[in-house]
């Protein structure tokens, strides 16, 4: 029966001692998420370790980036394999519309019916002066916002 | 209160109205929102919003940039204030006039590859460009 014990004891410290070999899943974890955080791109992901596999999950711009992450996972120590569960969310483009030689050509055209009202571009800035009656400002307003300038700098008197 | 805090009612107004690819972008202290929307009715309500919260538009923050769904070969009316609307040969208003088509005539788009001036043919068979702005989308 002592035997039997001391068996068990052996066999259990055998146990630690072999769990001790391999990297606890927590510490693969934090060098895979150090490893992550490097990459500016990869703001928006996280990770996961269980049994050793990394789980990748979050959102990036890119497929680049996602596959740049999920590379630097496997190469972190004790990772067996990665899940790579990121999605791609590509970053919205609104083209403004900066280019001041076009944006003249634009608000000459916008602004034909507009006689009392005069603009100045520059940097995409468009300022307008003159005067409006308070009822045409709207549409006028819609009319020059729809060029897609970076800013519209209302100055007009409004009658 | 940030820009998009400001206008999230807008924002709300054109995803409740079925907006199609909005994007909303804030660079230097203005927010751009982009994107099309299923009517004129829609783009209108808008621009109620936007004007409920900022009345004679000086706030200079925000650049609303979105426009009513229109399909080539669908029909379109002239939205001008009185006058009648210039049908040009070519897209700008350096180009001479070839028709003319009379507010609130329903007329139909046959290219909008250029955002501003889309070229339209008059129901007495006239075509050529107007400018965009004063056609709005029916359906």
């Amino acid at each position: 029966m002592k035997k039997n014990v001391s068996m068990l004891a052996l066999v259990i410290a055998l146990a630690f001692a072999f769990s001790g070999c391999t990297p606890k899943d927590a510490d693969i974890q934090k060098n895979v998420q150090n490893v992550i955080s490097s990459n500016p791109d990869a703001v928006g992901v996280s990770v996961n370790v269980e049994k050793q596999v990394a789980i990748l999950t979050g959102e990036v711009k890119d497929v680049a980036t996602s596959e740049a992450v999920a590379a630097a996972a496997q190469g972190v120590k004790g990772v067996k394999s990665v899940v790579n569960s990121i999605t791609i969310t590509p970053v919205p483009v609104v083209e403004i519309n900066e280019n001041d030689t076009l944006l003249t050509t634009q608000l000459t055209d916008a602004l034909k019916d507009n006689p009392t009202v005069s603009f100045v571009v520059k940097d995409g800035i468009v300022t307008l002066t003159g005067e409006i009656k308070k009822g045409n400002l709207a549409k006028l307003i819609q009319k020059v916002q729809a060029l897609n300038p970076a800013k519209v700098e209302n100055n007009l008197t409004i009658k | 209160m940030t820009l998009q805090e400001k206008y999230k009612p807008i924002i709300d107004a054109a995803q409740q109205g079925g907006a199609i690819g909005l994007q909303v972008v804030e660079k230097n202290g203005v927010l751009h929102i982009a994107g099309e929307v299923p009517s004129g009715d829609i783009k209108d309500k808008l621009w109620s919003v936007y004007e409920s919260i900022d009345p004679e538009f000086r706030a200079g923050d925000l650049i609303l940039d979105v426009n009513a769904a229109v399909n080539e070969g669908g029909k379109v009316k002239v939205i001008t204030e009185s006058s009648n609307l210039n049908i040009r040969k070519g897209p700008g208003t350096d180009q001479p006039i070839v028709g003319k088509a009379a507010k609130d005539e329903i007329i139909t788009l046959i290219s909008k590859s250029n955002e501003q001036w889309w070229l339209v043919r008059t129901n007495d068979g006239e075509q050529g460009y107007c400018y965009a702005q004063y056609l709005e989308p029916i359906d």
